[in-house]
């Protein structure tokens, strides 16, 4: 694969995927643009999420609800590599982001993080200045051109240009908690990625601020392909096109272990969910 | 509505309960009194040296500062008691000491914290922290047997290559013997890096993880990472870290004393002999008296305000450039 524009194992010296150079921008409806087959994750011994798979649908928002220690956010992190720096942590089954392996031997975490970005639960931004924090991503990425510009264009694109083009130089930890968070998904969106993962996104922010970060992830679709854990069943159900139900079950050695238990359209899985389980959690009656 | 309305006993329930607000009291009064007993000790300590080497600084005047020349019993006239070549030997030794403590501790401490397997952490940590439990004079002891004479033939070298270069040339002249400025910064260096090295360790280790998720799902490497989440995080913890090195560097006595060649000059030679302020008062302190015991305590004093005017300057450097880094807070 070492023409292709997918290609993970070294790092491009143009960083900016050129719009249109993705060639599973035709086929939306069709491929997936990442497939998880049969994935467990590992954290030594413990196999903390068994079995899951699901497709990952180009510029659709992709929502895992369930309940707490269910492995919602462990699926998340393993979709870019994000694990890897945990000691221990092991992932078995297929990744695959348009076909290739993400943990195939010769892939680079750094160039599937590049493409794959992620936004954190709590706002994280770096102790730097507004700009900088936007810039940080540019500027090890190695993208050409004015920084300005690249800045400016990701501050507008996640709605918050406007609060803060007066202030770039202000250290962005003396923004409020939403737009800490509309920095940070600013801050990945610099980069250009096809993917955006977010963990629990909102869970810090109070419900105006989270309603700001569910118009912008709608607008955001336009471009990326966006896949959500939250613990919010009706923000799922707001922003999501799928949703994948997890939930915990002890095993037969009194083990916990996360599971896939329903993964279809949002609509189709509020009212008329095929598991027990899932009709279960939704309606209320558990987690 | 008030309280009293909905619950009768509740105004007495209010009232400050009498053992907390005694224990309060009590409370803030000793870390009130500690506080205060530190600022009394320094000032004690500078108003009493201040007094006991006042003849010296009082003969001398400004001179004390200004003049190189240190005799005390000269054939004719006066004596003079100059501090500045000595607060020069200080100032460079002590250069030296961080030029190479610093750098070799950040990148230990990186090694520790980000990159080491955890079963290798605590060994090397109690392996630098015996470093520390050195006593000094075995440093010396050390330094003057073994290091010194060894480094001779690589002084001879750096001479011989780098001696001829236009400015910096003079920083590598001809070499005398191994005990030097450079030695004696050397030394320092081995005896300042475990300092920096566990403070900057520990300023790392707070580095949330939040952060450091943060760079590498931007698609940062290690090293970017530490650059772009790491750094900005402990800058003002590592330039404390390396505050305290110097200080220790500054008032090291013994093994300077051992090694720096004493000799009272002014160079830009690092293998020529010098001398140190800390190292001039134990070499020379003994067989003084007078004016002349009152000049090596003028020396203290001086060394004293050399570290506080130094640590001062260092905290305000950090705020600027913690500022220009971190973005303005208002």
């Amino acid at each position: 694969m070492a023409s292709n524009d997918t290609d993970l194992t070294t790092r491009p010296s143009v960083a900016v995927h050129a719009p249109g150079s993705t060639a599973a921008g035709a086929e939306t409806t069709t491929a997936p643009v990442m497939q998880l087959r049969d994935v467990s994750v590992y954290y030594g011994s413990y196999e903390a999420v068994r079995g899951t798979s699901m497709p990952i649908q180009q510029n659709q928002v992709t929502a895992m609800i369930g309940p707490s220690g269910c492995g919602k956010s462990t699926v998340l992190r393993a979709l870019n590599r994000m694990n890897d720096p945990i000691p221990g942590a092991r992932v078995s089954g297929d990744v695959l982001y348009h076909g290739q392996d993400l943990y195939a031997r010769d892939v680079d975490p750094i160039q599937v993080r590049r493409r794959i970005g992620m936004v954190f639960q709590k706002p994280n931004p770096f102790p730097k200045s507004i700009y900088d924090n936007v810039a940080y991503g540019l500027r090890i990425n190695g993208i050409k051109g004015r920084l300005d510009d690249h800045v400016e264009a990701a501050l507008t694109q996640a709605a918050l240009w406007d609060e803060v083009k007066d202030k770039l130089r202000k250290s962005a930890l003396a923004l409020s908690g939403g737009q800490q968070q509309r920095l940070c998904i600013a801050r990945t969106i610099a980069v250009k990625p096809e993917v955006i993962l977010m963990d629990e996104p909102c869970s810090a922010l109070d419900p105006i601020a989270t309603a700001k970060i569910e118009d912008l992830m709608f607008e955001l679709t336009n471009d990326y392909t966006i896949v959500i854990v939250t613990h919010n069943m009706q923000q799922a159900a707001r922003v999501s096109h799928y949703t994948a139900f997890f939930t915990a079950e002890v095993d037969d050695k009194q083990v916990r272990h996360g599971r896939l238990v329903e993964f279809s359209q949002t609509g189709k899985l509020f009212t008329n969910p095929a598991d027990k389980r899932t009709e279960d959690y939704i309606t209320g009656r558990f987690g | 509505m008030t309280l009293t309305n909905k619950s009768p006993a509740s105004p007495s329930t209010l009232t400050r309960r009498g053992s907390s607000a005694v224990g309060d009291r009590v409370f803030s009064w000793w870390t009130l009194g500690t506080g205060l007993l530190v600022l009394a000790v320094l000032g004690l300590i500078l108003i009493t040296t201040v007094r006991e080497a006042w003849p010296a600084l009082d003969a001398m005047g400004l001179r004390f500062l200004t003049e190189r020349t240190w005799d005390p019993n000269p054939a004719t006239g006066d004596a003079v008691f100059g501090a500045l070549s000595f607060a020069y030997g200080t100032a460079i030794s002590s250069l030296i000491a961080l030029l190479f403590a610093v750098p070799i501790s950040i990148g230990i401490a990186l090694f520790l914290t980000e990159l080491a397997p955890r079963r290798l952490r605590a060994p090397a940590v109690t392996v630098i922290d015996l470093l520390a439990a050195v006593p000094s004079v075995v440093f010396g002891l050390w330094g003057i047997l073994v290091v010194a004479p060894a480094l001779v033939p690589v002084y001879q070298w750096c001479h011989d290559v780098l001696g001829g270069v236009p400015v910096l040339g003079n920083l590598f002249g001809p070499v005398v013997s191994g005990r030097n400025y450079m030695t004696a910064g050397l030394i320092l260096a081995i005896m300042v890096t475990p300092i920096i090295t566990s403070i900057t360790r520990e300023v790392f280790s707070t580095v949330p993880r939040a952060d450091k998720d943060a760079a590498l799902a931007l698609g940062a490497t290690r090293w970017e990472m530490i650059r772009g989440a790491v750094f900005p995080h402990s800058f003002g913890g590592v330039v404390g870290a390396v505050m305290l090195g110097l200080g220790r560097a500054m008032g090291e006595t013994i093994a300077v004393a051992l090694v720096i060649g004493g000799s009272t000059n002014i160079t830009a030679n690092l293998f020529a002999p010098g001398n140190s302020m800390a190292a001039v008062i134990v070499q020379q302190f003994g067989e003084s008296t007078g004016t002349f015991t009152a000049a090596l305590i003028g020396l203290g004093v001086v060394l004293f305000a050399m570290t506080v005017l130094i640590n001062v300057l260092a905290q305000t450097v950090v705020r600027r450039a913690e500022a220009r880094m971190k973005g303005s807070v208002a």
